[in-house]
């Protein structure tokens, strides 16, 4: 049966709830309204206000309390609402979570679940658009999770709690109506997946831009190239090993990111390209979005983001077609 | 324990931090505690008073202010010594330093480098506290922290959900080199009344004073009546840290505050109060430099760490999940 992409959220939490009662979710509307975006819908009933629980509109607090229950053995999901309110979380899961286990030599880890909504074209402007990767990319000791399919949401959602590790873990806002047949097989983090095979190109992208990638592939199987679209799933630790694998087959690379044009993931793919897969290479670019704040008005915003034809007129011109 | 034998042992741990922050103190100076380091001299008497009270079940987070949180926790001294000089010894491997302390097993939560840290910390620890049914949480902050978002958002999260959790403020009356009363508006007490938190203002540089405010503190939170709040009101007699221009401190300010030494007044008590002799004490003195001098000459010969040993970004999935 197909699901929604915020379904399979909620059934992955509510599962691992089920199977491990260390597992609390909170975070702000999460447990009686069941979250803005309702993927926590049903969950405050289910399992009551001891496990899941609405608090202050406080990002500090709620990601530093989750540190501090996490080390003494509790494995907390938290919801930050919008990825751009991450920046007040910031110290609790840069300078306190992340760093706990390697700092400590080793006494404990963190293993807290930081679920986000982020991503842009909903019209919410430069403050609720953000994918806010590149910020905690610089951090070592955090992982940082992306699917862009249901199945992959869920199977991910399952890893990151059960993993002893910090995990952001990013839900794409125009991916939670989105639906999908869901596997039930475990998803490891830290493992990309192709989602397309073709020969002639590799696009490299996470999310949204997976979707977009994948239908950009088909209009350019009309122009007779044959694109290979990669979804990393996960950006930390990078699954280097497909992305090279993907490039020395199709000699050409293109990494597609929803975020501004520097300091973006994407520059770190291309980067890992260069390091280790420069001699396969004919062509190796980006389509980002501009260095600038996401705008607010339709036109400007749909103008702005890197979409399926933005991709393949990208591919067209960088390809001579 | 008798009276007598308990004030002996408040003493020693009140003169072992003294002369362990002095120890650290020389050894900063030679060049071989890097970084910076921040002591608490003057300031012991909270530690010994708060951390006394402290039981199997509770865990502490402290400030990077924290040798004598931790010491007075139980923390080897050896282990924690060998960490400020960067030894593969020290208690976090040489990776942390003087201002992130962890050691779970003597429930120290961390010692956290950002001001106000420790108060999520120990909320977080206090729900997790909350749901084993025992335990309290305690953090130690200083009057800087009060103006931090992490005081506010914490301790309005810790009355909400009723948790067991002690906040300590250290307030030695100056945020670094900064007055408090200059940069903080209203008094320190009113802040957390405003979350319906019960408080007290205690004398932090007697030791038995704190004993008594933490008794009452810890005992309150731990019988489910959700977070307490102890103002104590001590002076630091040692510089903030490193580049602390000790130019801030009014004439005569530091001399009052001599006359108040931690140590002075329990030294006192003991005279006074429980008939301890002049030699008995002195002989305490003389057995804590004895031991500490051990202490400082083993950690000094310890090995330095080499990079790459077990170095990990992630904790890997076969390893043991912390102890719930």
């Amino acid at each position: 049966m197909q699901i929604e992409f915020r379904q399979a959220i909620r059934d992955a939490i509510d599962e691992e709830m089920d199977r491990d009662d260390r597992v609390l979710l909170f975070g702000e509307d999460v447990a009686f309204a069941g979250g803005v975006f309702q993927a926590t819908r049903g969950l405050y009933a289910k399992y009551g206000p001891g496990r899941v629980f609405d608090t202050p509109i406080s990002e500090l607090a709620l990601s530093g309390v989750a540190f501090g229950a996490a080390v003494l053995g509790l494995r907390p999901v938290i919801e930050i609402m919008f990825g751009d309110f991450l920046t007040l979380a910031m110290d609790s899961l840069v300078n306190q979570a992340a760093k706990y286990w390697y700092m400590s030599g080793g006494q404990a880890s963190v293993p807290l679940v930081v679920r986000s909504a982020v991503g842009a074209g909903g019209r919410f402007a430069a403050i609720h658009s953000q994918v806010p990767a590149p910020w905690f990319l610089a951090v070592p000791g955090i992982k940082i999770v992306a699917p862009a399919t249901p199945s992959d949401a869920k199977g991910l959602l399952k890893s990151a709690i059960r993993d002893e590790n910090p995990v952001l873990f990013l839900e794409h806002k125009r991916l939670y109506s989105t639906k999908g047949l869901v596997d039930e097989n475990d998803v490891p983090i830290g493992k990309a997946v192709i989602a397309r095979p073709g020969r002639d190109l590799s696009i490299v992208t996470a999310m949204k831009t997976v979707h977009d990638a994948l239908q950009a592939a088909e209009v350019l199987s009309t122009h007779n190239v044959d694109a290979e679209v990669i979804d990393l799933r996960t950006l930390r630790p990078l699954d280097e090993r497909t992305i090279l694998a993907s490039v020395s087959k199709t000699g050409r690379v293109v990494v597609v990111e929803e975020g501004p044009e520097t300091g973006g993931w994407s520059a770190h793919v291309l980067a890992r390209v260069a390091e280790k897969g420069l001699g396969e290479l004919d062509d190796a670019w980006r389509i980002t979005m501009p260095d600038l704040p996401i705008p607010y008005s339709p036109t400007l915003e749909d103008s702005f983001l890197p979409g399926t034809d933005a991709i393949v007129s990208s591919v067209l011109a960088r390809l001579g077609r | 324990m008798s009276e007598h034998e308990l004030g002996l042992a408040l003493f020693r741990t009140l003169v072992f931090i003294r002369r362990f922050e002095e120890t650290v103190q020389t050894l900063f100076s030679r060049g071989v505690v890097y970084g910076s380091t921040h002591l608490c001299i003057g300031q012991e008497a909270v530690s010994v008073g708060v951390c006394g009270e402290v039981q199997d079940k509770d865990m502490v987070a402290a400030t990077y202010r924290g040798h004598g949180h931790s010491l007075a926790l139980g923390v080897d001294p050896g282990s924690l010594l060998s960490e400020l000089l960067g030894r593969k010894t020290g208690i976090c491997g040489g990776r942390a330093g003087s201002m992130n302390i962890v050691d779970l097993k003597h429930r120290l939560l961390g010692c956290f480098g950002i001001v106000g840290g420790s108060i999520a910390a120990a909320t977080g620890a206090a729900l997790a506290l909350k749901r084993r049914g025992q335990g309290v949480a305690v953090a130690f902050f200083g009057d800087g922290a009060v103006n931090q978002a992490y005081f506010h958002e914490c301790l309005n999260f810790a009355a909400v959900n009723s948790l067991p959790v002690v906040f300590v403020c250290e307030n030695n009356q100056y945020g670094e080199f900064t007055p408090m009363a200059q940069v903080t508006a209203g008094t320190l007490l009113q802040r957390p009344r405003t979350f319906g938190i019960e408080s007290v203002s205690a004398d932090g540089n007697d030791v038995w004073e704190m004993r008594k405010a933490a008794k009452w503190a810890l005992g309150r939170s731990r019988s489910g009546s959700g977070p307490t709040f102890i103002e104590a009101l001590t002076y630091r007699f040692s510089d903030h840290g490193r580049g602390d221009p000790v130019k801030y401190r009014p004439a005569g300010e530091m001399e009052a505050w001599r006359t108040r030494d931690p140590l002075v007044l329990a030294r006192a008590r003991l005279v006074d109060k429980l008939g301890v002799a002049s030699a008995a004490i002195d002989a305490t003195i003389s057995d804590v430099e004895n031991q500490l001098a051990a202490v400082t000459s083993t950690a000094l010969d310890a090995p330095f760490p080499e990079f790459g040993e077990e170095a990990s970004e992630f904790k890997p999935a076969s390893e043991r999940s912390n102890a719930d």
